[in-house]
């Protein structure tokens, strides 16, 4: 369980929101040429990843407006909350050690120092 | 080649009872990796040690090492709440998960190791009009593939489970529910100790505290591995990592349709005898059953967010409480002793993927998400005949990355709702 700063609302329990999945997922400018495969892509495939990953987040128990985090998957640990529509921001600090070690906060990964804002 | 193990009996035991326990031969070695191996199978969980156990089994091949970060079994092989059935909607899983269920029927006398196989039968209870719409549907399905199944009214339900709260007055009453009396659990960790030991037997490498850090591939071909014990070469390396599989995926730039999130598990203290089957609910996200030591085990849904750090929100588990408490009353002062996380690698159809890849040699096998532990044999079989082969086994032929392109999904998801 971890705490959100709702830009609109301040902070709530992780329970009042939802998890929209990754964001910067762009849609398609042209549907109608897209290959099975590229629709494959843009439907299913995710990163995933293990560290810094960019999503979307909607406050659903809330006010119910959708807004972006910057989250350290391996600890749970958010960095950045952003706007929608801007672009994913630079962050600072030290990526894992090895794909995956073993944490101080959490038990996923090598403790990071990724710079919270 | 290493010396065989010596067999289990009532006379060995006897036998190390007089020498106090203090002789008995390790169930596996610990050798250093080669430099080379035959195939490499990375995670050293149930699925990827029954991969190794059947290809040295069933295609002779035993210079093989399964590579493992921490130690055997200590991903969610070690801490799901084991529950083990094999009536899924789709024909395809249901040949796939029964095919598993047959070799769990055998495993103990196989692997001459007890893995506490107990076929308790596992109870799927219906709420609502729905459900009990949803189950029957499966139910029939079940029975056209040939695998048992009954339906239970209300009536019988409380015959069977006599502790559950049939009052049509709850919030989610009983309506009834199917039953597989074959269906059952099992002890988790015997199945990888079991299996490691079989494994190493026939001259496979187990090699723990030893993570991978990358895959190395030349023009279209693995050629082996980078990992904190150095580097290991092998034209065929099998990827069996659940919850980090997109972690390795990312290394060699695969695209999976993975999402990793917590999955919560508690057990209470130990109590007398009170639950002698498996009791789901995927309506209201709560399942019971009780182990031999006769802590309750109860199992929640996911954490709805991508996650590796092993622990989720309490309030998913305070939702799985609260349906337990209401469908067993008589368990609401218990105390639980302990509760814990795993990382499970959810797919988009909530059915796994067991596939070649655009990259000669390189295999993968994940995608199970909170149900693989049932699947531990049948995975490893079709697995080692997809990498022996390189091409899949006809079980595992419809679980191909590719189906994510041509629409064929094996939706799982709206069927089995919770697919544990
Ligand atoms: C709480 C919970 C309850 C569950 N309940 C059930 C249930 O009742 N019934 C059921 O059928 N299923 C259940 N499941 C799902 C089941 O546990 C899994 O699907 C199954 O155990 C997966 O087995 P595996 O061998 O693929 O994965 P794991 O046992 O997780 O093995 C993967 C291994 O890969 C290793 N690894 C990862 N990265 C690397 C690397 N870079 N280098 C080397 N090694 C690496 C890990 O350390 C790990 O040991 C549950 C899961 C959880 C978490
Ligand atoms: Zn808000």
């Amino acid at each position: 369980m971890f705490l959100i700063k709702c830009p609109y609302c301040g902070e709530r329990e992780q329970s009042e929101f939802s998890c929209g999945g990754e964001a910067h997922i762009v849609r398609p400018k042209n549907p109608p040429d897209l290959t099975d495969d590229e629709w494959a892509d843009y439907l299913f495939m995710r990163k995933n990843i293990k560290g810094v990953q960019f999503e979307r987040w909607n406050h659903s128990n809330g006010c119910r407006r959708w807004f972006n985090i910057a989250r350290n998957t391996a600890t749970d640990e958010i960095l950045k909350i952003y706007n929608m529509g801007e672009r994913p921001p630079k962050i600072e600090g030290n990526d894992l050690k090895t794909p995956s070690g073993e944490p101080e906060i959490g038990s996923g990964n090598i403790s990071t120092s990724f710079k919270k804002e | 080649m290493h010396k065989k193990p010596k067999k289990y009996s009532v006379f060995s035991l006897i036998r190390n009872a007089v020498s106090y326990h203090e002789n008995w031969q390790p169930v596996w070695r610990s050798p250093e990796p080669k430099k080379e191996y035959d195939a490499i199978i990375i995670g050293g969980g149930g699925h990827g040690l029954t991969t190794a156990y059947y290809l040295a089994k069933n295609h002779g091949l035993t210079n093989i090492a399964v590579i493992e970060k921490g130690w055997i079994g200590g991903g969610n092989t070690g801490r799901n709440t084991t529950i083990i059935r094999s009536n899924y909607l789709w024909d395809q899983s249901a040949a796939l998960y029964e095919h598993a269920l047959k070799l769990w029927e055998g495993m103990s006398q196989e692997l001459n190791y007890n893995v506490m196989f107990s076929q308790r039968g596992v109870m799927n209870v219906a709420h609502n009009l729905h459900d009990v719409r949803e189950l029957k549907r499966r139910w029939h399905a079940n029975r056209l593939n040939d695998i048992d199944c009954e339906w239970l009214n209300r009536e019988q339900v409380k015959e069977f489970c006599p502790i559950i709260n049939t009052s049509p007055n709850i919030r989610y009453p009983v309506m009834g529910a199917t039953l597989q009396r074959r269906a059952g659990t099992a002890r988790h960790d015997a199945v990888a100790w079991g299996y490691a030991r079989g494994a190493d037997a026939m001259g496979v490498d187990i090699i723990q505290n030893c993570e991978v850090t990358n895959i190395n591939v030349k023009n279209g071909q693995v050629t082996g591995i980078e990992s904190t014990k150095g580097s290991i070469n092998s034209k065929r390396v099998g990827v069996v990592t659940a919850g980090h599989t997109s972690v390795i995926a990312n290394m060699v730039g695969i695209r999976l349709p993975l999402e990793s999130r917590p999955l919560q598990a508690l057990v209470s203290e130990p109590v007398k005898p009170v639950i002698d089957t498996v009791v789901m609910s995927n309506t209201i996200h709560a399942y019971v059953s009780q182990s031999d030591k006769g802590e309750l085990v109860i199992g929640a849904g996911t954490d709805g967010y991508t996650s590796y750090s092993q622990r989720g929100g309490f309030n998913i588990v305070e939702d799985t409480i609260n349906a337990v408490v209401e469908l067993f009353p008589l368990f609401s002062r218990m105390k639980m002793l302990r509760h814990w996380g795993g990382i499970v690698d959810i797919c988009p159809d909530a059915s796994p993927i067991v596939s070649k890849t655009h990259i000669k040699g390189l295999y993968f096998n994940c995608g199970w998400g909170t149900g693989g532990f049932k699947a531990t044999p049948g995975s490893g079989w079709v697995f080692a005949h997809t990498i022996a082969n390189d091409e899949p086994h006809k079980l595992n032929a419809p679980f191909t990355i590719n189906r994510f392109s041509s629409g064929e999904l094996v939706d799982e998801h709206g069927a089995a709702a919770v697919a544990h």
